[in-house]
């Protein structure tokens, strides 16, 4: 949840010594800040948790053994002589109230404060202590918490807007253009934040119609391009859309969901716009979606959509949602090995010995011949959005008209189906009961499989790469659901769009669906809640 | 050196006598006088009689959708700024279905030509007001005549403090093809504004209309006062000033973008091994 500085703001911070990847309902520690937070979150405070405050600051003295009343305020006041490091206090007092210790807390205040000297740094970190010792001495029975040193002490943190991010710029992209939206500009800001050490171009355009338009011109002069925005901004995208189409410019596009109608909730998440993504654009044309259920996922598949988009010369979606691009995860690291870089464009050299070349040449493949204007020698590269000869010049006759569609359109769908990997499977092999999930309710399927017990003979089949489907030769997943006696389908909309898709790509109908449309995303807890009926 | 062949494209679907055909063959005059080659320049173009124009020239095209030509173009730019960059684009399609993207390119200021061809109609949907058409005026779908008073790009360029505002008139294909010659020229955005009859659709503003009407700005006409260039550009009626009505040395877009400063973007190579050290700023 998101908020500039009005209104109630929270994170959640979800920590194990196993691997963890979604949140949960319920806390053991509630640090509250205000009054607000309390009343609002307490309820999911479990039995023996605990809610730190300051009586004094929310002015109301609470009873009850989950509450400990810390005075962060005064220990401010007292020790860093300024009220503002109340929140330094109750950071100490959290660590404190864990045994963790102060090191790492310590580290970050020299770098977050690192601008505003070195007094400031030291207050903060007197702070922290001060709110560290109190909670060791003053709250004897906190101690109930026992942490385990981690495996890995060298994790990295990174958000799914940042795995996006990072994925297209290893992925060479070097043209970004977009309008602000909630929750996509996280990765406008990463390329901002790194343009001038990998020199990249970023351009805030003054509306998402200009921002799609501007990164197919980039794309057609010839450099990797990518936008991203979030429903409301892609719905003005969709006319930039076709004409990525037709004029068969590869191009990535992030959409983060949010919910909608119209402006919606927009700090909220929901996986509403999937038959949008899937159907937006008049006329007909090849597109590939990818929703990934991980940051790890994000990136491997940001560089996948790069990948596909300029082999085929269409526009590839990486959609997710706020929920998955917001929260921060941790990883032992990512496998720079998997990545993947050709480059299909033509120069010069490339197009040595080429008497005339043709932008739009038919091909076998319906993949046409992809020079760089300018840089192709003399050769001329022109692109309409009229329908056009292989040239590139407007024309009107049915007979072109229909090599073009098989060229650009019928050609080229076998072969890029055959790119698309199948879904998961994880936990039974050939289970009885199918819980089905794509994009970021991967983390909440997952780990309510793992509480499941074997013989219930249960697993989750989460998809990532969900238009095209990936063909049944690879693994029959379809085989898979019509062999189970239970198969639910899990989706962050009201409608069951994701069954929808299936339904109508392969004719399997799930039995039953579970739908979340209150703008959260799943937790373990509720959606155990909702599975008890059928498990 | 380039000749006007080396520009033959194809065989125009304007309607004969219009105004289209003596920009196609100006533009093709002021590139080889030029000496720009066809590989060097690249021509983008929106929807409207037009937008076709790059079809009937040789060099390299993108026409792409109605009103977002600047958009492509000056991310064409950004991209490969060794480009002479050309947009090309109506008056409904620049000032009416454009006209937010036509302001913030004014803003940006990135080294590209715009060349409007204005002929206070929309042509291809066949007779429509325009942005530009005169208030009053009748059409099939403005039948009380048009009910909004008409645009002034000129005047709203230069109230923006566009680096180049020009206005030519297609039926004076030399002094046009000068203007063409000195908008391309200029470093900055540069607008030329081109008068353009469309004999099919305006019954009003004819060659004839406009030739009763143009006259050139003063030879010692100063087209770096900001204050008497607005003033010039509200003329309009019985006199119509055709020229350089205003110019701005502005620093350009591709200039304050750090990236491209040594080399244009599509010249830059990238490799896997040059970025993999990113990672490590997640730990």
């Amino acid at each position: 949840m998101s908020r500039i500085r009005g209104g109630h703001n929270f994170y959640q911070i979800r920590f194990s010594d196993q691997k963890v990847s979604a949140s949960r309902e319920m806390m053991d520690i509630l640090l509250a800040l205000d009054l607000n937070t309390i009343e609002i979150h307490k309820k999911s405070v479990k039995d023996g948790g605990f809610i730190l405050y300051d009586s004094e600051t929310v002015k109301k003295k609470f009873e009850g053994p989950e509450f400990v009343d810390i005075p962060f305020k005064k220990i401010a006041l007292d020790v860093g002589k300024n009220s503002v490091m109340a929140n330094t206090v109750a950071t100490g007092a959290t660590l404190g109230l864990l045994d963790l210790g102060l090191e790492v807390l310590k580290d970050i205040l020299r770098q977050t404060f690192k601008q505003k000297g070195e007094e400031i740094i030291q207050s903060n970190i007197a702070c922290a202590e001060a709110g560290y010792k109190y909670a060791l001495t003053n709250c004897p029975r906190c101690k109930t918490f026992e942490i385990r040193e981690p495996e890995d002490k060298r994790l990295m943190l990174i958000t799914g807007l940042h795995a996006i991010g990072m994925g297209a710029l290893m992925s060479g992209c070097k043209f970004y253009s977009a309008y602000p939206m909630s929750p996509s500009t996280g990765i406008m800001e990463y390329f901002a934040s790194r343009a001038e050490e990998y020199h990249l171009v970023v351009e805030q355009a003054e509306d998402e119609i200009a921002a799609i338009n501007m990164a197919i011109g980039a794309s057609f002069a010839g450099v990797r391009s990518m936008t991203g925005t979030s429903g409301g901004g892609f719905a003005l995208m969709v006319e930039g859309l076709s004409l990525v189409g037709m004029t068969e410019t590869p191009l990535v596009i992030a959409e983060m969901q949010r919910p909608g109608p119209a402006t919606g909730l927009p700090t909220r998440t929901e996986q509403g716009d999937l038959l949008f993504i899937l159907h937006a654009g008049h006329g007909e044309f090849p597109r590939v979606i990818f929703e990934p259920g991980t940051p790890e996922q994000a990136f491997y598949l940001t560089n996948r959509a790069f990948e596909l988009a300029e082999k085929y010369q269409i526009p590839v979606f990486i959609q997710s949602d706020q929920y998955l691009a917001e929260s921060e995860w941790t990883f032992k690291s990512f496998d720079l090995e998997k990545l993947i870089y050709n480059d299909y464009r033509l120069r010069e050299k490339d197009l040595e010995g080429v008497q005339e070349y043709k932008r739009f040449k038919y091909s076998d493949t319906g993949i046409s011949p992809l020079a760089i204007p300018g840089e192709a020698g003399k050769h001329l590269v022109v692109a309409d959005s009229d329908e056009h000869d292989e040239e590139g010049h407007i024309i009107e006759d049915g007979e072109t008209r229909i090599k073009m569609v098989q060229k650009r359109l019928l050609k080229k769908l076998p072969l890029i189906t055959k790119e698309i990997e199948p879904p998961l499977l994880y936990g039974n092999t050939s289970p009885k009961t199918v819980l089905v999930g794509h994009g970021s309710t991967y983390g909440a399927i997952k780990e309510v499989v793992d509480t499941i017990p074997k013989d219930k003979k249960v697993a989750m089949m989460h998809f990532s790469q969900i238009y095209p489907l990936s063909e049944r030769d690879k693994f029959d997943y379809i085989a898979v659901l019509e062999s189970a006696d239970l198969t639910i389908c899990i989706e962050n909309n009201a409608t069951g769009q994701f069954a929808k898709l299936i339904k109508a790509e392969t004719g399997f109908e799930f039995s039953h669906q579970i739908s979340k449309y209150d703008g959260r995303p799943f937790t373990i807890e509720n959606l155990k809640e909702e599975l008890h009926a059928y498990i | 050196m380039p000749t006007s062949e080396d520009y033959n494209g194809q065989v125009p679907a304007w309607c004969p006598g219009c105004g289209n055909f003596q920009i196609l063959s100006t533009i093709r005059h002021a590139l080889v006088e030029l000496g720009i080659e066809p590989w060097e320049v690249l021509v983008v173009s929106g929807i409207g009689q037009a937008g076709k124009l790059p079809h009937y020239i040789k060099c390299h095209t993108f026409n792409g959708l109605h009103g977002r030509t600047l958009p492509v173009a000056t991310a064409a730019k950004l991209a490969n700024h060794s480009l002479h960059v050309i947009a090309v684009a109506g008056d409904g399609d620049c000032y009416g279905e454009g006209g937010n993207h036509f302001l913030h390119a004014i803003r940006r200021n990135p080294n590209i030509t715009l060349f409007v061809h204005n002929n206070q109609v929309y042509g291809l949907t066949k007779g429509q007001a325009s942005p530009t058409t005169a208030q009053g005026t009748y059409t099939t779908i403005q039948p009380y005549g048009v009910l909004e008073g008409s645009m002034n790009p000129l005047a709203m360029a230069i109230s923006q403090d566009c680096s180049f505002v020009s206005r030519g008139f297609a039926g004076d294909p030399e002094y046009l093809k000068e203007l063409m010659k000195a908008a391309i020229t200029h470093k900055g955005f540069s607008l030329l504004d081109i008068l353009q009859p469309c004999v099919t659709f305006n019954k009003i503003n004819t060659f004839k209309w406009y030739r009763d009407r143009i006259y050139k700005l003063e030879e010692d006409y100063d087209p770096y006062n900001h204050v008497k260039a607005f003033e010039r550009s509200l003329e309009w009626g019985d006199k119509i000033p055709n020229g350089i009505f205003y110019k701005k040395d502005r620093n350009i877009l591709e200039e304050r973008v750090p990236a491209i400063r040594e080399k244009p973007l599509v010249r830059q190579k990238f490799s896997i091994e040059e970025v993999k050290h990113e990672i490590e700023k997640f730990y």
